[in-house]
């Protein structure tokens, strides 16, 4: 396979920080590629120099078409045939599909091609790739995944002979994962180079070529993908062995805390039965659609459930609103911490004592500092979060501390039922490691956890007990030490 | 054509043509004078001024942006048109090419301002409202141009109609005004390459940015449009109003905002059509000229307008957040 772009000797540096040192890289026409490292591994730089919004450091060499390049701008990127498709896909919401696809014909002259020319356009790039798009549909009316197909055809209708994706399936069910597959390989058969980057070890690697590995901005090396085992890539890109054992500890004995029995809300979950005993993790897993946030935000009465019971310690509750829930001692962590966990702009500080500033109280009814910074002090200790000043704002974290001061925030509440929604969503392996500890810790100490996710090994390695959720239902309960991955895939899938 | 009716009901667009239409049939049974072509024309001539301006608008709302600053452009380009009209020997040419240049550069400094400092669009230009009109209320001493030179007073109009007691009807240039901004505005924004980048602008700047979109340069081109339109809206107004008052216009930016809200554009950027824009225009001139011959006090009137303006923006507000819930359930 001749080569359709190679980096020779690429360095970039920022004052004194080294982003990139001394990478050496190369992509074949039509090859399928994935370059893997944690966050601030430089991947995202490597990115910007091929695309040619940073230039490399002097020195590095940059070889497409058998022609030099010391660096690219953009408009000379674009040109040769370099199309990023970035996470959040840069597209224009209040625009019409084909308006989107062609948009390049809008940036020459005045008059521009006319709406006919540009449908055309648009038209022919949907037919090439097959796909099934409703041109005159307004982007921001689009699935996600409907909306990635059209950045895919944008690259396309820009000729594309090189397509960078950034993280394309963080947020795709698995059959639109496959059609994303189905895609990249009618982009290869075309000789269409196409350049997965992730943080994450997942499907794409089914398809991929070679994989390129950075961490701390060097390049550890290129390997064909199937040598490559999830486990090895995620040693690689950390530098430790995560090695994860299936260990359940015997809770027969211990009480039932929160038992749930025939729990139905209409469009969103049927019948739904299950017990969380003290110290157990129950796994629930299931695709988006299935039922499982749902029934995590009925549990937390912020969508009451129709039908069924709830019971608290044996006893009854009706959990009517989140004060209700709380109250009864059930925390919940939501899935998108950052529009519904944190206040970015606000301190640490205040964002731990969030939910409890009803026991801040001193004399006179106003919130008393002492014990503000008691509360705040006994969060950062329980959850380790590594802060120099609580009183920073809450965005200056990493997203592994993030999410830790979400969790010290609802363990201020004293729950006796901790659920956690997708936690790891969004954070790198090493701060993944740091929240299953925590899990593992607070179950230990006697907390019933009930951990959502749709990664398979999380609830594998780091739950006791495995629910199955599919269409509203419950279809199946696992033991970790019973089920291989690819069973519990499969009993997901079906 | 069902399918374009199907598509215009389920619009915006749709819903306050219907408003407007309903309120129109009211007015018309209720008042003796609403429905007459005189009431009509004297409608039209009234709210040229902000029909223009609100043309003008409805491209820096799409673009994502805002100026609250118009009017006081207006006020400088219409008092330097004017003092330089009674002193020269000028005509049409040079006021237009004199009140298009003052609008402009006033409309430049605001897309500068925005452009350089990265200071949102609102703080900016409500900073200029009154940096632009402190200085004009500075040098002229707050005074009036009473007078006027003939040519511009007696402006240009044509009979175009005489019923049987002779009584002439007449096209102005404050219909031309009026009429020219709207179709300009509309062919900048559906016809040409420069209009579809100002809905990417809005729709999405970061994406804007990277598809290669010169971003300043269109916030030039787009706050340099408002200010010309301006600049053209001040000259009808002050060629209808016989004078010029350096403080007759700031204050009414607001109702043009709410006109150009109403008709469908978004604070948010990326949404917004002339013909929605139209409509929000003739919402707001119906109302105000009904209530007064319907015979309401006048307080009555403006707090009737405000409820109004509240209502519909929060059933295009309620529209939107069903349609979000929608794609929600799509995307589950």
């Amino acid at each position: 396979m001749p080569d359709f772009i190679s980096l020779t000797g690429i360095s970039k540096h920022f004052g004194g920080v080294t982003a990139l040192a001394d990478v050496d890289m190369t992509i074949g026409a039509g090859e399928v590629h994935c370059l893997a490292g944690e966050n601030g591994s430089g991947k995202s730089t490597l990115i910007k120099i091929i695309s040619g919004v940073q230039p490399p450091d002097a020195g590095g060499e940059i070889v497409i078409d058998g022609r030099l390049y010391t660096h690219l701008t953009p408009a000379e990127s674009t040109r040769i045939g370099i199309q990023v498709i970035y996470q959040d896909l840069s597209l224009f919401p209040d625009l019409t599909v084909a308006e989107n696809i062609a948009f390049a014909q809008h940036l020459r002259g005045f008059r521009g091609a006319g709406q006919r020319r540009l449908r055309s356009r648009a038209e022919a790039v949907v037919a090439r790739l097959g796909v099934a798009l409703d041109l005159d549909a307004l982007v921001g009316e689009l699935s996600i995944a409907q909306r990635q197909l059209v950045a895919i055809c944008r690259a396309l209708a820009a000729e594309a002979r090189l397509v960078i994706m950034d993280e394309p399936t963080a947020s795709l069910t698995r059959t639109e994962v496959d059609t994303l597959l189905d895609i990249t390989r009618e982009l290869k058969r075309r000789g269409i180079a196409v350049v997965f980057v992730s943080h994450r070890l997942d499907e794409v690697m089914e398809i991929a070529e070679r994989v390129t590995v950075l961490r701390d901005g060097r390049k550890l090396g290129t390997w064909d993908a199937q040598d490559m085992t999830p486990r090895r890539l995620g040693s690689l890109m950390t530098g430790h062995e995560f090695d994860y054992k299936v260990v359940v500890p015997d809770l027969s004995q211990a009480p039932v805390v929160l038992s749930v029995k025939a729990l139905s809300r209409r469009g969103d979950f049927q019948d739904v039965s299950l017990d969380i005993r003290q110290g157990e993790i129950l796994g629930v897993i299931g695709l988006l659609g299935s039922g499982r946030t749902e029934l995590a935000l009925s549990l937390f009465g912020m969508r009451p459930a129709d039908q069924g019971e709830i019971r608290m310690d044996g006893a009854p509750v009706h959990l009517t609103s989140n004060r209700a829930a709380i109250d009864h001692g059930i925390a919940y962590v939501s899935e998108d911490r950052l529009s519904l966990g944190l206040v970015l702009e606000q301190p640490i500080a205040s964002n731990i004592v969030l939910s409890t500033l009803d026991k801040l109280k001193g004399a006179g009814g106003l919130l008393s500092a002492d014990r503000r910074r008691q509360a705040v002090r006994q969060g950062i200790e329980q959850l380790g979060i590594k802060v120099s000043d609580p009183e920073n704002p809450v965005r200056t974290l990493s997203g592994g501390n993030q999410q830790r001061v979400v969790i010290a925030k609802w363990l201020a509440t004293q729950p006796r039922v901790l659920i956690l929604d997708s936690p790891t969503v969004g954070v790198d392996i090493n701060a993944k490691d740091g929240i299953y500890a925590i899990v593992k810790r607070l179950a230990a100490e006697g907390m019933a956890v009930m951990m959502i996710s749709d990664e398979i090994p999380e609830v594998l390695y780091h739950a006791h007990r495995i629910l199955v959720m599919q269409g509203g239902r419950v279809k199946g309960e696992f033991h970790p030490a019973d089920i291989t991955e690819t069973a519990l895939r499969e009993a997901i899938d079906a | 054509m069902p399918d374009f009716t199907k598509r215009l009901l389920h619009s915006h667009e749709g819903k306050l043509l219907l408003v407007v239409v309903v309120l129109f049939v009211f007015l018309s049974l209720a008042t003796r004078s609403f429905f007459s072509l005189q009431n009509m024309i004297d409608l039209l001539t009234s709210y040229s001024f902000s029909g223009m301006l609100a043309a003008g608008l409805l491209v820096v709302l799409i673009s994502g942006g805002i100026d609250i600053s118009f009017t006081a452009s207006a006020s400088v380009a219409q008092y330097v048109a004017m003092t330089v009209a009674n002193h020269f020997n000028v005509g049409w040419v040079e006021v237009i090419l004199i009140v298009a240049a003052v609008g402009i550069a006033c409309g430049l400094i605001n897309a500068v301002l925005i452009g350089t400092l990265g200071l949102s669009s609102i703080i900016v230009t409500i900073a200029t409202l009154n940096v632009f009109f402190g200085l004009l209320m500075f040098v002229t001493h707050g005074n009036e141009i009473f007078q006027l030179p003939d040519w511009f007073t007696n402006g240009a109009s044509w009979v175009v109609y005489t019923d049987k007691q002779g009584n002439p009807y007449i096209f102005n240039l404050q219909m031309i005004g009026l009429i020219g901004a709207f179709v300009v505005t509309a062919l900048l924004l559906t016809r040409t390459n420069i209009g579809r980048q100002i809905y990417a602008l809005g729709s999405n700047k970061d994406a804007a940015q990277r598809v290669g979109i010169k971003v300043f340069r269109l916030n030039l081109l787009v706050y340099g449009y408002m200010g010309f339109v301006a600049g053209m809206a001040s000259l009808i107004q002050a060629q209808d109003a016989q004078s010029v008052s350096p403080n007759a216009l700031v204050g009414r930016e607001l109702d043009v905002l709410a006109a150009v809200v109403l008709g469908g554009a978004s604070l948010m950027g990326g949404v917004g059509t002339v013909f929605g824009t139209i409509l929000g225009v003739m919402l707001l001139a119906f109302l105000q000229n009904g209530l007064l011959l319907l015979g309401v006090q006048s307080y009555w009137s403006e707090c009737f307008t405000g409820a109004v303006i509240l209502i519909a923006v929060s059933a295009l507000a309620l529209e939107r957040q069903r349609q979000r819930a929608g794609i929600r359930r799509v995307m589950a």
